[in-house]
């Protein structure tokens, strides 16, 4: 597949309460978006371990989304700012073991925010689609292909 | 030295302690002593080739020196910060261990090299290390040793590798991690690994791969990274233990610089001082979150 012409696979990690229900009314909505996510829900951004994005690579993932709610915001009062200082460092060491930061994206996505959470996804989509496949960690093996 | 072996006797013959964690002369360089009686105490040394961290032996699973009794160990300043890291985590008491601080000027990158300790002898680390006199102690002995301060070829490479493409990053990387045989050593002898079971050895599910195949290879150093993210106190003997000299101090030198910038935290002997992570401001730095 030819980098800016392939149809990346995204794994999106988001919270319950503010994003997955955000992306509920998105989808309530109608709002046209890239097919190109597979959402996992988890309790919390809090509850995303980072070996859970690094899985997702592991697994043929091209890019990830973590999404939570925004600051102060969170159902359980600090989880999104625990995950806010591990992603924070997650990021950063991705990138120097040489993952292209494009192919990470993180934000905060209200249960209101339903075009916000359409623009985050088409908005990865192409960033990861301008970047291709992820052949590093994918010919590392073990992969869906 | 004479100082030192005359406190490791008192310690002992008073029963304030029941074992001295130290150094003495091995047949093949510097290596731990155990000493449980005068005898042994007088063979401690400290100079600049002491390079191991004994704070990894403070952990109560190694149960061969747990056995022993209450210890006294020989710390460095950085090693001050890994008994700090265990007190700050409630995985040891303050009561439970007597702490003889030696005042350190730096070690040598190679111990049994016999150079003098100069700014390019140094061990990488501790040309940029700031601590002379750990805090905490019980007992500080030794004199105060002159600053000797060099340039850091690890920062440099750092800057350097940020300045690569990240597909140039990727294979640097990977060349480095296709040595690694999953012999786990970073993490025996590193003072803060220290979970009964690490995330590493569980199979259900089965987060990391246990054998050396590039995936698990990848997936292991990432997360040893992560987990120690604020933690790492930088006294390098994860790089030194690996037998095939992956540059581990690369990895954690970084994400320490990650958290010092973002996060204001560098390792401190001060167990009060909570760790970055765990602990969180509500104006911590979010420039990449959309």
């Amino acid at each position: 597949m030819e980098k800016g012409n392939f149809e990346p696979r995204i794994t999106a990690f988001v919270c319950n309460w503010c994003t997955y229900t955000g992306a509920d009314l998105a989808g309530t909505s109608r709002l046209q978006m890239a097919p190109n996510i597979r959402i996992v829900r988890l309790p919390c951004t809090g509850r995303i371990d980072p070996v859970f994005v690094i899985k997702a690579f592991e697994r043929g993932a091209d890019g990830v989304i973590v999404s939570g709610c925004h600051p102060a915001d969170c159902h359980y009062t600090a989880g999104n700012y625990h995950a806010r200082r591990r992603f924070a460092i997650l990021r950063e060491l991705l990138i120097f073991m040489g993952v292209d930061p494009r192919r990470m994206t993180f934000s905060w996505v209200s249960a209101s925010e339903g075009a916000k959470w359409r623009d985050v996804v088409n908005e990865t989509v192409e960033r990861v689609r301008a970047c291709g496949p992820f052949e590093g960690w994918r010919s590392l093996g073990g992969g869906l292909t | 030295m004479t100082e030192l072996r005359e406190l490791a006797r008192k310690l002992l013959s008073d029963g304030q302690v029941k074992v001295v964690i130290g150094y003495e002369e091995g047949p093949r360089g510097v290596r731990p002593l155990f000493a449980t009686d005068g005898a042994a105490a007088d063979r401690l040394i400290f100079d600049e080739r002491c390079v191991q961290n004994l704070a990894t032996y403070l952990d109560r699973r190694r149960v061969h020196v747990a056995r022993l009794g209450k210890p006294a160990i020989v710390a460095k300043p950085c090693d001050v910060k890994a008994v700090a890291g265990l007190l700050r985590e409630t995985q040891l008491k303050r009561e439970d261990v007597v702490i003889i601080g030696v005042r350190c000027g730096g070690v040598l990158a190679d111990p049994k090299s016999l150079q003098r300790l100069g700014p390019d002898t140094m061990a990488d680390r501790c040309r940029t290390c700031e601590t002379r006199e750990p805090g905490l102690v019980d007992y500080l002995v030794g004199p105060m040793p002159e600053a000797v301060r060099g340039q850091s070829g690890r920062d440099a490479k750092i800057a350097e590798l940020d300045a690569m493409t990240p597909e140039e990053r990727w294979s640097f990387w990977q060349k480095e991690l296709s040595r690694c045989t999953r012999c786990q050593a970073c993490r025996q002898v590193c003072p803060l690994c220290y979970c009964d079971r690490c995330m590493a050895d569980k199979t259900e599910p089965q987060w990391i791969e246990s054998s050396p195949h590039p995936r698990g290879i990848l997936a292991w150093h990432l997360i040893r990274a992560i987990h120690l993210a604020g933690r790492c106190v930088d006294c390098g003997e994860c790089e030194r233990a690996c037998p095939v000299s992956i540059p581990l101090g690369l990895i954690t030198r970084k994400v320490a610089q990650v958290v010092a910038q973002r996060f204001q935290h560098h390792p401190t002997d001060d167990p009060s001082v909570p760790s970055p992570i765990g602990t969180w401001r509500s104006d911590d730095p979010q420039e990449f979150i959309l």
